[in-house]
């Protein structure tokens, strides 16, 4: 898609520039260009940094905007394309659960496209994760085993994936949004020039075009935006831990398992010295069935005990806005939502917290949400199943003992 | 050392919403600012500037008003601004942004070290960064937070990971991206504000950075956006009044007779 303004009808009249959200328009007069406008004094033009959102295109009282398509070819030749692929994330050896949970959605996203699928395994002695990887979903795991892929570094990774792309050529390939997936894909993307979307909550098959449909939300969460990679492969995408669920591993399941061995000597211009563990990053909170978060309702740091107790009281993790996190009350680690951790418990009670669009994007797939705080027009309460409007140093205490009873 | 930070102008989101009829993004008067992420970015750059004597500029690609952040740049301690602006740079994605801004880099030429924020907070793709690293062929380290050590050869800089952060050292030039742990931003001195005035900021078109056609702006992406829409509401819940005890007692039976607590 382009925008394109029809110079034969625009006035200049600059409401266009009022309404772009990135405020890439701009009102040209006569004098500041080389070729002049044919009827009107001043005109507007789109300048770098569109996104083609469209925001435009009807505020435009002469209707001189419109949205064309722009004709591009193909980069590669598509149909040589074939079969979805995960990325297996190993950290130590070990596979990590976003895999897994991609392996059960590519599984159902394989079976529509009528195409195989696939994990990379990266690493070193890492083949016994391969039969793993088999019983959650897929047909094929492609291994490459090099002591330069023992942990990762983007430069080796990314010199073993961009080549085993070219040898087998898969149509689709997902990755977890993880640190390393993030840099990963990045990398990956840039190098074979194809298109990759970041953070996807839904994934799907276009069956008709073929093609895989990214929606991703955009604007901390504001709006939702499906992408598509049209004419280049594979198409990429990367998806956040808790937004697919993994199968059932069931180990009656056949695969295959492909070694492949790197052509060459893998590279790298950086090295890990050290890896450090941070146990106070180690909060589960992805892995919590119940999660209760406190935020700046509870007004002071030691307020906090009063989540904390609920939380044991229901065998749950402690969870926090970003403006409990900000002020100083709780480490990092517990910070729920859009610059936090998205987390996806069965329930999740939220303690003092308004619910800002950033705060809900990470949590609004919990099964049941509860919310207790003082304003009844915190927008927490417009996705919690039960609100609670009250004081939380009332409730809370009320609730404990209730379920104390 | 001569360091660029590539910035990117975003409008103060998260309160741009969607009209519901047309599906389109509705702005109302929402400001531009710097993105708040590269604001830590200029700071370590100002800062290993101010260490090493060396240089630091400030780089954007976007609409002639983006401007305004690279003097906003200035005003916090950079040496320059250089804007990336062209009318074909329109409808960029993140390979053909980070491909417009590998070229800009190459143009600036002998470049040691290039900060990003990790991520802008319009799109949140947290791509461009490694993709500029990819496409002028050096080492990149993500989600820096803190760097130990750097000179005119090597950096060694921790990395944040989920449950801890990897020490990794790496050789220049190279292209880092930073988290808010890595310091603390400063404010624009009066100074600087008075520089930033009256700093000239570089341009450079399409051509001026050698780009290939075909791979800058919409043609140059490889991604398309297919349609925005507003995100599904949840429906809306129950609202469980009367005092504490009693509200108290009424959603500890609604969990159990639902199942939801045991």
């Amino acid at each position: 898609m382009s925008v394109i303004i029809d110079l034969d009808k625009c006035s200049g009249c600059g409401l266009c520039a009022g309404s772009c959200p990135f405020e890439v328009i701009s009102i040209r007069s006569r004098e500041d260009d080389s070729e002049p406008h044919p009827r009107f004094k001043r005109y507007a033009r789109i300048e770098a940094g569109c996104t083609l959102c469209g925001a435009c295109i009807d505020t435009c009282p002469l209707k001189a905007m419109r949205m064309e398509k722009v004709e591009k070819k193909e980069r590669v030749p598509l149909k040589e394309y074939k079969d979805l692929w995960v990325f297996a994330e190993q950290k130590e050896g070990e596979v990590e659960e976003v895999s897994y949970e991609l392996l059960g959605k590519g599984r159902e996203l394989a079976d529509k496209r009528g195409c195989g699928l696939a994990a990379v395994l990266l690493g070193h002695n890492i083949a016994s994760e391969a039969e793993k990887l088999i019983r959650s979903g897929a047909d094929r795991v492609y291994l490459i085993e090099d002591p330069a892929l023992e942990n990762f570094t983007d430069e080796p990774y990314t010199q073993a994936l961009s080549w085993l792309i070219g040898e087998e050529k898969p149509e689709i390939i997902l990755m977890g949004a993880t640190t390393i997936g993030r840099a990963f894909a990045s990398r990956v993307a840039a190098k074979i020039w194809t298109g990759l979307t970041a953070d996807c909550t839904e994934l799907d098959i276009d069956t008709e075009r073929g093609l895989l449909l990214q929606t991703r939300p955009a604007f901390g969460g504001n709006i939702m935006a499906t992408i598509l990679s049209e004419h280049t492969r594979p198409q990429m995408a990367t998806v956040r831990h808790k937004v697919f669920k993994p199968l059932t591993a069931d180990p009656s399941r056949k695969g295959e398992v492909i070694e492949k061995k790197y052509p060459g000597k893998l590279t790298s211009r950086t090295k890990i010295i050290e890896i450090i563990k941070d146990t106070t990053q180690q909060v589960n909170l992805s892995d919590a069935d119940i999660i209760v978060s406190g935020g700046r309702g509870l007004g002071k740091p030691e307020n906090f005990k009063l989540v904390e107790e609920l939380a044991d009281l229901l065998g749950g993790a402690v969870g926090a806005s970003r403006a409990a996190v900000d002020a100083g009350w709780i480490p990092y680690a517990h910070q729920v939502g859009q610059t936090g951790r998205t987390v996806a418990p069965k329930l999740y009670i939220a303690l003092g917290i308004s619910g800002a669009i950033q705060h809900q994007v990470g949590m609004r797939s919990a099964d049941t949400i509860i919310a207790v705080n003082k304003d009844p027009h915190a927008p927490i309460f417009d996705i919690a199943n039960y609100g609670i409007e009250g004081d939380i140093f009332e409730v809370v205490p009320a609730l404990i003992k209730e379920l104390k009873k | 050392m001569k360091i660029v930070v590539c910035i990117k102008q975003v409008p103060d989101t998260t309160e741009v919403r969607i009209n519901p009829e047309t599906n389109t993004l509705i702005r109302e008067g929402v400001e531009s600012i710097i993105n708040p992420f590269d604001l830590y970015a200029l700071e370590e750059g100002i800062r290993i500037k101010e260490k090493t004597n060396g240089e630091v500029i400030a780089l954007t690609m976007g609409p002639p008003q983006a401007e305004n952040a690279l003097r906003d740049a200035i005003a916090l301690g950079c040496d320059s601004g250089i804007l990336l602006t062209d009318r074909s740079f329109a409808g960029a994605d993140t390979w053909a942004t980070s491909y417009t801004l590998s070229r800009g880099i190459r143009r600036i030429g002998e470049v040691d070290l290039i900060i990003c924020g990790k991520q802008a907070i319009d799109g949140d793709t947290a791509q461009v960064g490694p993709g500029i690293a990819e496409m002028l062929d050096i080492p990149c380290i993500t989600y820096v937070k803190k760097i130990d050590e750097i000179d005119g050869e090597h950096i060694r800089a921790r990395r944040m990971m989920e449950g801890g952060h990897h020490l990794i050292e790496g050789s220049l030039p190279a292209l880092i991206t930073v988290v808010k742990e890595i310091n603390e931003p400063r404010m624009p001195s009066l100074r600087g504000k008075m520089r930033a005035k009256k700093e000239e900021i570089i341009r450079y078109s399409a051509a001026d950075i050698a780009c290939e056609v075909d791979r800058i702006g919409q043609m140059g992406s490889p991604t398309v956006v297919e349609k925005i829409f507003a995100p599904p509401a949840r429906d809306k819940g129950m609202m469980i009044k009367g005092e504490p005890p009693a509200a108290a007692a009424k959603l500890v039976s609604e969990l159990k007779a639902k199942g939801v607590l045991l």
